[in-house]
């Protein structure tokens, strides 16, 4: 056993990391929001940093090399996707990953996929499209949506009330399932759909990792700097323990989501999924509280990680589902 | 990333659960919990019984009688033990977890000879004398006094909350032998001794814990003289010798806990599904909840191994981050045992209720939650200190 990243996954992680810092720094993200605007309707893709990002291999990570691919698996897609929800980056990129190798363009970052995100569990909504008007392709049934104002500025949404049954069979790709049919070995392939939206609700778990970083040091730094009643914040303990939870629950689960990359068992996945929107959700409450009133103006980032926060934290199967999915399983008689 | 162990982290699991296999049935029946000089017995014996077999000290190194293995492989011997309902490590804790470390690594040959062979053969029990009435979480702040008169020291002053003292033989002991001045900071003058529990002057009292039994004891140390080839490291150099095993852990220190809440869960389970109060869709919720908490603290448990593998050894700090999530998933485990049980889990003959009673020490013993969470803020996220409050560290 040997659980810690191979020196191969850290320079891909330092790699991924250089990249959107250069194309998607903190002006950058900033640049986004004020075109977006308040109402989010000026949110846009930027189509040369999607190429960019298909050109360095971002959605092409796990295809084959025969197809094309960087012949990866899904550590590393987990490490990039971790990434890319470090610095909030926009955009269906679950849904191209997803696409790559089966819709044209999706691996070199030349076509835009998106995805219905299809639950209907009985408790009405309906299903979410993201970035809907700026997509090439969308999986799934998308007709009669209906844009709803979406809290995230950067992640436009429209609604779909039609779909009926679990999501709507078939709408990812599955290059991820064909890689891990070759990789063999404790692999979830319970049906095509049903892997590949798997998969992405880890890569969903992956960017909530990020984010629940992202927060966590952003919350550090200030509590460093900013001074009240003559010392830094950070000095109160009030601030450390909120501060020392928030990496508690980052660490935690950091380490139920790179498991869940390596065996990729549905349950490991679930496990992933509830850690880790509770580290990103949560983290970014207790970063914007130790913001004060800078928390909570449009200015501080803080908000942008909160909201994309709540709204990955509503994609896929919801945390009731995952819930009792892990309690059936304690009923299981413990495998050896 | 690689979660598959190798092929010789295998055998040594296939050899180890033969072995327990063979042995575990024909072990004596389990003590009365009251019942102290038996439970001492006990735990030895099995102590023994993992030295004959080769597996005592496993963590440790060879030159200290050890067997020097991996931090997976103590993590293997570790699950295994528990899975096969193996008996605890109990009195044999600090010895082996604390005391044992602590003199092979600070010990002097000599030292090491007289005193690392017995807790690895199952025949000389120890215990941990830091707290006192005074100094708990500021356990720098002690105060039993000890003055040099000729070739020993003689000790005075009191210890709390001595776990096993009422069987030890040997108790590490921290005690003062600088008093704090303006020159003299309060974590410089402590001393590391080993005092043998029988010496005149030392009363034991056991005290009552809220689960009714006596885990603990008062030490009341009323002139007791200790030789000075005792001593552990230098005079007044205490602190670091202390910290030395302290703040190094392998990642390992509760691997068996958290196997065996795991084992509970599915437990819980169960009995919910029988008494019907499966049906509770909340109490469903919760039980799936703790069981991805659980997952979640087995994979970080592995993380951590994996990265002592790595380093060759975690500072404690790393270990701070799992003690505080563990401990309170501990105690969530058993709240919700406790919304398992209904009425029962106010009955102390159900093991859960017991076991409820006891998950309360988890945030207070060790360093309590508090105190965790501002090491990981200060040494972890480099929070800068509380300058009103304490200056040590
Ligand atoms: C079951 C059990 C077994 C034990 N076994 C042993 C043993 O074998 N040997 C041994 O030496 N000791 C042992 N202990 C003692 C244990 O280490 C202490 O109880 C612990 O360090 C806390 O000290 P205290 O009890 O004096 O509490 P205090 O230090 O008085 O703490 C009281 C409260 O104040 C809080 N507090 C204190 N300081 C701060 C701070 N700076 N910031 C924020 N909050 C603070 C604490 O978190 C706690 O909530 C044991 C304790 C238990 C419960």
């Amino acid at each position: 056993m040997h659980f810690q990243l191979t020196d191969d996954q850290r320079a891909l992680q330092t790699g991924v990391r250089e990249l959107l810092a250069g194309r998607f720094g903190r002006e950058a993200l900033r640049a986004a929001v004020d075109a977006a605007g308040v109402d989010g309707s000026g949110a846009r893709l930027d189509r040369g940093l999607w190429r960019e990002l298909g050109e360095a291999g971002f959605f092409a990570l796990c295809l084959p090399e025969a197809d094309g691919g960087v012949g990866l698996g899904l550590p590393e897609a987990v490490l990039a996707f971790e990434e890319a929800g470090r610095v909030l980056l926009p955009g269906p990129l679950i849904a191209t990953h997803l696409a790559a190798g089966t819709v044209p363009g999706a691996a070199e970052g030349l076509t835009v996929v998106t995805a219905v995100d299809g639950v209907v569990d009985g408790t009405g909504g309906g299903a979410l499209v993201e970035w809907l008007d700026e997509a090439d392709v969308v999986q799934g049934d998308a007709s009669g949506a209906v844009p709803l104002q979406s809290v995230d500025p950067l992640t436009p949404l429209h609604r779909v009330h039609a779909v009926v049954g679990n999501r709507s069979a078939g709408r990812w790709g599955s290059p991820l399932l064909e890689r891990s049919r070759e990789l063999g070995g404790g692999w979830a392939q319970p049906t095509t759909a049903g892997a590949d939206n798997s998969f992405a609700e880890l890569l969903g778990a992956a960017e909530q990792l990020g984010g629940a970083t992202r927060t966590c040091d952003m919350a550090v730094r200030y509590a460093r700097e900013r001074q009240q009643f003559g010392r830094p914040i950070g000095s109160f303990q009030a601030v450390k323990h909120l501060c020392a939870q928030m990496l508690v629950r980052t660490e935690m689960a950091r380490a139920a989501v790179y498991a869940a990359s390596v065996t990729a068992d549905p349950l490991d996945i679930a496990t992933a999924r509830l850690l880790a929107d509770e580290a990103a959700v949560r983290g970014a409450r207790d970063c914007l509280q130790v913001h004060g009133g800078m928390g909570f103006t449009w200015e501080a980032d803080v908000h942008m990680y909160l909201k994309r926060a709540w709204v990955r934290a509503r994609r896929g199967q919801s945390t009731a589902v995952h819930e009792e999915s892990l309690a059936a399983d304690l009923l299981l008689p413990e495998k050896r | 990333m690689d979660l598959t162990y190798t092929e010789e982290e295998e055998e040594f699991r296939a050899g180890l659960r033969e072995w327990l296999t063979k042995v575990l049935p024909g072990l004596p029946p389990k003590p009365d919990p009251g019942d102290w000089p038996a439970r001492r017995a006990y735990d030895l014996g099995w102590q023994r019984m993992l030295y004959d077999a080769g597996y005592a000290g496993l963590h440790w190194p060879v030159d200290a009688g050890g067997r020097g293995a991996t931090p997976t492989q103590h993590l293997i011997f570790l699950e295994e033990t528990e899975r096969a309902g193996a008996p605890y490590v109990g009195a044999n804790f600090v010895g082996l977890l604390h005391a044992g470390p602590t003199i092979a690594a600070e010990g002097t040959p000599e030292q090491r000879a007289r005193w690392l062979p017995p807790i690895l053969r199952g025949e000389e029990v120890w215990c941990q004398g830091f707290s006192e009435p005074d100094a708990g979480s500021d356990l720098a702040s002690l105060r039993t006094r000890a003055v040099r008169d000729g070739d020993d020291y003689v000790i005075t002053g009191s210890k709390i909350w001595t776990s096993h003292a009422e069987v030890a033989d040997w108790c590490e002991l921290l005690v003062r032998t600088q008093p704090v001045s303006d020159d003299v900071p309060k974590h410089r003058g402590i001393t590391w001794l080993v005092m043998p529990v029988d010496a005149p002057g030392v009363t034991v009292r056991p005290l009552r814990t809220l689960a009714g039994s006596t885990e603990f004891a008062e030490v009341f140390l009323d002139e007791v003289r200790v030789p000075v080839g005792n001593r552990v490291g230098a005079e007044n150099d205490g602190w670091r010798v202390t910290m030395v095993t302290l703040s190094f852990e392998r990642g390992t220190a509760f691997v068996g806990e958290v196997v065996a809440c795991r084992r509970v869960l599915g437990e819980l389970a169960r009995e919910a599904r029988v008494n019907g109060r499966w049906d509770d869709l909340v109490l469903r919720r919760r039980l799936g909840r703790l069981n991805a908490e659980f997952r979640a603290l087995w994979r970080l448990t592995q993380w951590n191994v994996s990265e002592s593998e790595r380093t060759g050894g975690v500072p404690g700090v790393g270990g701070s981050v799992f003690k505080l999530r563990y401990s309170h998933a501990r105690q969530e485990l058993y709240d919700t045992a406790a919304e398992v049980l209904g009425p029962d889990s106010l009955d102390l003959s159900r093991e859960w209720t017991l076991d409820r009673l006891s998950s309360l020490s988890y945030t207070i013993a060790a360093g309590t939650s508090q105190i965790q969470q501002n090491i990981v803020a200060e040494r972890i996220l480099g929070l800068p200190k509380d300058r009103n409050g304490r200056k040590d560290g």
